[in-house]
């Protein structure tokens, strides 16, 4: 036993721990998703994120200790948010032709996800601090945590937000567009990466190509809007 | 051989937005995050009339990022443990927040496009080739 502690204490220690436990987790859990006809309420994201949080806490193992390991990964979200690029070029001409339409979907669905946070926020009270991390959070981490700093609020609770917000687009996504009699998977598709960035986006590339194509769209857009208006937005209600 | 002069252009182009990122903060007091301008930076170098040679490297470099977008968010989302005593404080409030914003952001959008955007001029097929699905 003492051995085991032993191993485990430098295993844990050593940067291979952190990005060896998230790639397992993530292909366990993808793999379980998969093979259970990927219903919104098993996304692995979430499971990951669970599991994972829970050996930490269980094993008393310190995050930045797990995070020396999984940074490898988290630096992949920059380049990920460059490469944006590409299905926002490959989509050009749906831009060219209905650009309005998307736009004003882009920025008018934006607002509301940004201001209802405003407005629910204040409403119950969170403190100011709080609410400048939380408003950014419809858009990928990275882009959210730079918003964030930029705004005055937390970067790391932006980025968790963005996260969770992430998570509850793609589980509720399914059941809010079938209750709300949207089937068209394009639709769909933009409202999840509008609402809930890579993690809806990731939902919808999953469940149908046009509901993918037209998130990853939604996404960079959104992407752009928010980083660019939101600075601005804030400034102007101060 | 393609997937890594991909990945080096996008690196190339982010290191380049976090500078001009960096440049418009002390200029302009206003910025966009690095790599949002890293992305319009490859926008406009597929745009130039010379735009096809990086063309097939992005895109074979995006599609992996692209196809495993959710598992780079993991690492974040662990740090919730960090900030458990936040969420201890204001939990079920900030849960009501994410929620219902989230939802609101969900329907809205939908609703708008809904409206704006009539069926029979919506793809059947994404627009031309590749695929991220």
């Amino acid at each position: 036993m003492k051995e085991f502690v032993e191993l485990w204490m430098y295993l844990s220690a050593t940067p291979l721990f952190g990005l060896t436990a998230t790639l397992v987790v993530y292909l366990i859990t993808h793999r379980l998703y998969t093979a259970w006809g990927q219903p919104p309420w098993a996304n692995p994201v979430l499971w990951s994120v669970l599991i994972l949080a829970s050996v930490l806490l269980a094993t008393h193992t310190a995050y930045p200790v797990y995070f020396s390991g999984a940074q490898f990964i988290h630096f992949l979200l920059g380049p990920a948010v460059v490469a944006l690029a590409w299905p926002l070029w490959q989509r050009r001409q749906l831009l060219r032709t209905h650009g309005r339409a998307l736009l004003a979907a882009a920025l008018i669905g934006g607002a509301a996800a940004a201001g209802s946070t405003w407005l629910l926020g204040s409403w119950l009270g969170l403190p100011r601090e709080v609410l400048l991390s939380l408003v950014p959070k419809s858009v990928t981490a990275p882009v959210a945590m730079g918003v964030a700093e930029q705004i005055g609020g937390i970067a790391a609770l932006a980025a968790i937000s963005a996260v969770l917000t992430g998570i509850v687009g793609a589980i509720a996504g399914k059941y809010l567009f079938d209750a709300i009699r949207i089937p068209s998977p394009a639709i769909r598709g933009f409202a999840l990466g509008t609402a809930s960035h890579g993690i809806g986006a990731a939902r919808a590339w999953q469940v149908h190509p046009d509901a993918g194509a037209l998130a990853g769209l939604a996404l960079a857009l959104q992407a752009l809007i928010t980083a660019a208006a939101l600075p601005l937005a804030v400034q102007w209600l101060k | 051989m393609q997937v890594l002069t991909g990945f080096t252009a996008l690196l190339v182009a982010q290191a380049g937005g976090e500078l001009l990122s960096r440049f418009m903060q002390s200029t302009l007091q206003w910025t966009l995050p690095g790599p949002v301008l890293g992305m319009l930076i490859i926008l406009a170098a597929l745009a130039l009339p010379s735009g096809r040679f990086i063309a097939e490297p992005v895109s074979q470099a995006a599609e992996p990022l692209m196809t495993h977008l959710s598992l780079l968010f993991i690492p974040v989302g662990v740090g919730v443990i960090v900030h458990l005593s936040l969420i201890a404080a204001y939990g079920w409030r900030l849960a009501v927040v994410l929620i219902l914003s989230t939802l609101i952001g969900l329907l809205t959008t939908a609703w708008v496009l809904h409206k704006l955007w009539p069926q029979s001029t919506q793809p059947a097929q994404p627009s031309d080739g590749g695929g991220t699905a």
